[in-house]
C-alpha cells in the first residue's frame, strides 16, 4: 500500500504529519511504542526540512509518501525541492557537548538513525529535488487480517 | 498543541505538560522551565502523565538546563511518564543524564533524600 500527503513549510503543521503517519499506522499490528517512534522519525526529518532547508518559508512544500510492504516493512520518502541536507554525512554530535552550550537542538537526527534500519538521501533524481528514505524492516500486517 | 503550567509551590515548582511537545510547540515548555529554573523554589518537578509525545526539540529544551540546575543546586525531577515518552529518552540516553520516577510520590521523596 502507498500513501502519499503533502504540506506547507509551516511547523504549526507537524502536527498533520504525525497525525496522518498516525492514521495510517492504526490499521497495522504494530506496539505503541513502535508506532510511536516511527511517527517521531518523520516528525524530525520534516522538522529539519522546513526549519534547516526551508527556513518555515509557507509558500514550499514537502511531500511524504508512505510504503508498506506487508509482513516486510515501511518506507518514508520524504521529498522537497531546494538545497538537500546530506544524512548519510551528518556525524552526531556528542551529548554532554549539546549539555554544556546549553543547545537546545542537535539530537532529532540521532532519534532518526537510532530509530530507523535505513537511512538513504538522493539528490540527484532531478536538480534540486531531494528524496530522504526512511526504512524499517517490521513485520506489518493489516488489522483486518486477524 | 501542548498546555504547560507552572505552580509555585514551597518546597517545589509543579510543571504540568498536558498535549505534545514539538518544534513548534517546545517555546511553552522552555518559557515554564525558565520560569521554575528562575524561581526561588528550590527544585523542580514535571508532571509527565498528560505529555502524549516529545520530540527532539523537547528533549533539547530539558537538556539544556540540567547544567544551570546543577548549578543552582536545584533538583529536577521527571514523574508519570507513559512508556512511549520515556523510551524516546532512552533513546538517547537521556533516562540515566535526567531523573525520572513513576509517581508524584517518589518524585517527592527524591526531594528528601
Amino acid at each position: 500500500m502507498t500513501y502519499s500527503f503533502k504540506v506547507p513549510c509551516c511547523k504549526d503543521r507537524l502536527q498533520s504529519i504525525r497525525d496522518f503517519v498516525n492514521n495510517i499506522l492504526s490499521s497495522y499490528n504494530l506496539s505503541d511504542v513502535d508506532a510511536h517512534q516511527l511517527v517521531l522519525a518523520v516528525d524530525e526529518v520534516c522538522a529539519n526540512l522546513m526549519i534547516h532547508s526551508h527556513h518555515c518559508n509557507p509558500s514550499e512544500n514537502i511531500e511524504l509518501k508512505i510504503r508498506v510492504e506487508h509482513g516486510r516493512g515501511i518506507t518514508f520518502e520524504i521529498r522537497d525541492e531546494g538545497n538537500g541536507f546530506n544524512f548519510c554525512e551528518y556525524r552526531e554530535p556528542d551529548l554532554n557537548e549539546i549539555i554544556g552550550t546549553k543547545r537546545k537542538g542537535g539530537v532529532g537526527l540521532m532519534l532518526v538513525r537510532r530509530i530507523m534500519d535505513k537511512i538513504e538521501y538522493d539528490c540527484c533524481a532531478k536538480k534540486h529535488h531531494n528524496i530522504y528514505r526512511l526504512r524499517k524492516s517490521l513485520n506489518f500486517t493489516p488489522k483486518d487480517n486477524l | 498543541m501542548v498546555k504547560v503550567s507552572v505552580d509555585l509551590l514551597d518546597n517545589y515548582c509543579l510543571i504540568q505538560v498536558d498535549g505534545e511537545v514539538d518544534a513548534s510547540s517546545s517555546i511553552h515548555l522552555d518559557e515554564a522551565m525558565q520560569k521554575a529554573v528562575d524561581a526561588s523554589c528550590p527544585n523542580v518537578l514535571v508532571d509527565c502523565s498528560k505529555l502524549n509525545y516529545i520530540s527532539s526539540a523537547g528533549l533539547g529544551v530539558f537538556m539544556s538546563y540540567i547544567q544551570e540546575m546543577e548549578a543552582k543546586e536545584k533538583k529536577l525531577i521527571l514523574f508519570n511518564m507513559s512508556e512511549k515518552v520515556y523510551k524516546v529518552f532512552e533513546i538517547l540516553g537521556l533516562h540515566q543524564l535526567l531523573s525520572i520516577v513513576d509517581t508524584e510520590q517518589e518524585a517527592k521523596k527524591e526531594l528528601v533524600g
